[in-house]
């Protein structure tokens, strides 16, 4: 065969472009941008109100300090009771995941699993009133015990608080609250684990504990720190709940868990302090906002950063 | 090592439902046992049931005896986990654990044994079963790596590495080439024929020239209907079984005139 003309250059069909396809495109599109805009738009408020507090003389900012030395505590509080409350609700949400997924009778955990939902849906307000008026009081004696028998540790020095309205009651209401949204993506996850997996662990010989230490909580381990972060999220920017049992007592930075000297957190100080601020007074209070809304990017990126160090072994691919 | 299998009256329930029906047969040690049959006539759950892996489905049970030489598989005191550690399985689907590395899949068996090992004992165990694999040259040099990483054919090697390294009596292999290229399912069956020499095996394959190829013994399974319970129509050495069947329906099978 021999060629006489020049190979015509193929001539790809234009694409067809069909109404509903851009219609979708665009309007994925647009919310993906919405979602940018809002986000730059917060920050950008957050920015321009705190500014004057940024720039004003430290003898102007509330307790005469400076901002650093107002935002400190509250800082140092805020991260103190999101630290206990993930530290408390981490493992139990897991176990509860895992009881859920690969213990309970089938009906038992349904039911269980609608019980985990419904904790999550309860209003922060209302859990704020059971710490105060159910909890804080009942564990006034242990507390007591605390003191008098683990009381060389600065934790939990005395003295112990008579109302019971402490740090330590705050992060284990923030941790009952933050419960149900960890043991629900943990359980999401584990129930995800490919048969496949929990069957080669079984077939070596595998215990069922042994299984779940070799293939669940690995290949759920991303999951729970997704979680764990959502839930850590919620701890931060709790509000009422905070509000209501530490009111009042902010008194600076200490480890003492159970004394009725407690630093506040960011949020709840806003919400105590907004109303009666003018001035300056509200500019710091936007300025503590605007450190929170800091701590919990760096909290995200630090999680983001942990699930995708060994993303090679996540059992993804 | 290489124990023999003696199989008699197994019925294999999912429920209420009779799955398999009145299984009688001796696997011999050091050889390669094939199971055939059409899909769904109970191949891989009479396979399954071997291990005691069956019972790990919900609802699903076991009537019968399964003796491993002179041991009783289904005694009311033989705990299942022991049994799975006598007789490893290889799956239809490679499963190398993907959140392991390569090192720690094959070293997973011995970690569950709860034997405290040396680096050094764990390197050389890690070695020896990769070697016994045919896998080590193609992966030393990528020991921490997942094993997800890797080829089908070479993950399927993986998983043989780790049911190996725990040194079984018996290796129980469910279709584990159908996932496979040809030249990645002669790397396996060349590995079974070199490991014959030392476990016992049993292998359910739908590729009747493979179970022609590898096994010395074949058993044929088949159903009479849809909801009819699966039975072994006819075992028997493979030889016979593809040259001289007793059963007109195996060589109905065999012979592609099957229905």
């Amino acid at each position: 065969m021999t060629v006489t003309s020049p190979p015509q250059e193929p001539t790809a069909p234009p694409p067809v472009r069909r109404p509903g396809d851009r219609i979708f495109s665009l309007s994925a599109k647009g919310a993906g941008i919405l979602i940018l805009v809002i986000l730059a738009g917060v920050t950008l408020f957050l920015l321009a109100e705190s500014f004057p507090a940024l720039t004003a003389p430290a003898e102007e900012i509330p307790g005469e300090g400076g901002l650093a030395s107002y935002v400190w505590p509250l800082i140092f509080g805020t991260l103190l009771s999101a630290a206990i409350a993930l530290l408390v609700a981490t493992p139990l949400a897991v176990g509860i995941a895992l009881f859920i997924t690969h213990y309970a009778p089938r009906r038992l955990a349904q039911v269980l699993g609608y019980v985990v939902d419904l904790l999550a849906a309860i209003p922060s307000i209302v859990y704020g009133f059971w710490g105060i008026a159910w909890l804080a009081p009942r564990l006034v004696p242990f507390y007591r015990w605390l003191e008098e028998n683990l009381g060389f540790i600065p934790l939990f020095a005395g003295p112990v608080s008579p109302t019971g309205r402490t740090m330590l009651t705050i992060g284990l209401v923030l941790a009952v609250m933050i419960l149900p949204i960890v043991s629900a993506i943990s359980r999401e996850v584990f129930s995800q684990v490919p048969t496949l997996h929990t069957e080669a662990a079984l077939a070596l010989g595998a215990t069922r504990w042994e299984m779940i230490k070799m293939a669940v909580i690995p290949y759920g381990k991303s999951g729970i720190i997704g979680g764990a972060m959502l839930g850590l999220g919620r701890a931060l920017g709790e509000t009422m709940a905070v509000a209501i049992i530490l009111s009042g007592s902010a008194a600076g930075i200490t480890f003492a868990l159970i004394s009725s000297a407690n630093p506040q957190t960011i949020a709840a100080n806003i919400a105590l302090q907004f109303p009666e601020s003018t001035g300056i007074d509200v500019n710091t209070l936007i300025a503590s906002g605007l450190v929170l809304f800091v701590i919990t990017l760096l909290v995200n990126m630090l999680a983001r950063w942990i699930v995708n160090r060994r993303a090679d072994f996540s059992g993804a691919n | 090592m290489a124990k023999r299998i003696d199989v008699s009256d197994l019925d294999i329930y999912y429920g209420k439902f009779l799955a398999v029906q009145g299984v009688n047969v001796s696997i011999e040690p050091r050889s390669i046992t094939a199971l055939i049959g059409p899909s769904g006539c109970g191949k891989s759950t009479f396979l399954r049931s071997i291990n005691r892996m069956h019972e790990v489905i919900p609802g699903a049970r076991v009537e019968g005896k399964v003796v491993m030489d002179g041991q009783d598989l289904y005694a009311p005191d033989t705990d299942p986990v022991t049994v799975r550690r006598q007789i490893g399985m290889v799956f239809q689907r490679p499963n190398p654990f993907p959140t392991m590395s390569i090192y720690d899949n094959v070293a997973a068996g011995m970690r569950l044994n709860a034997k405290k090992m040396s680096k050094a004992a764990t390197d050389e165990l890690v070695e020896r079963s990769l070697r016994g694999a045919n896998l080590w040259e193609e992966v030393k040099d990528r020991l921490d790596r997942p094993g997800s990483g890797l080829s089908g054919g070479q993950q399927q090697r993986l998983c043989i590495a780790r049911a190996i390294a725990v040194e079984p009596d018996v290796l129980l292999m469910d279709e584990p080439c159908s996932a496979l290229d040809p030249i990645s399912t002669l790397a396996i069956e060349d590995l079974m024929t070199e490991l014959k020499e030392r476990f016992t095996i049993v292998i359910v394959t739908h590729n009747m020239q493979q179970a022609a190829r590898v096994s010395q013994q074949t058993g044929f399974f088949n159903l009479n209907g849809v909801g009819q319970p699966g039975r072994l129509i006819e075992f028997n050495p493979t030889e016979k079984i593809f040259s001289n069947p007793d059963e007109k329906a195996t060589e109905d099978y065999i012979s592609g005139r099957f229905g």
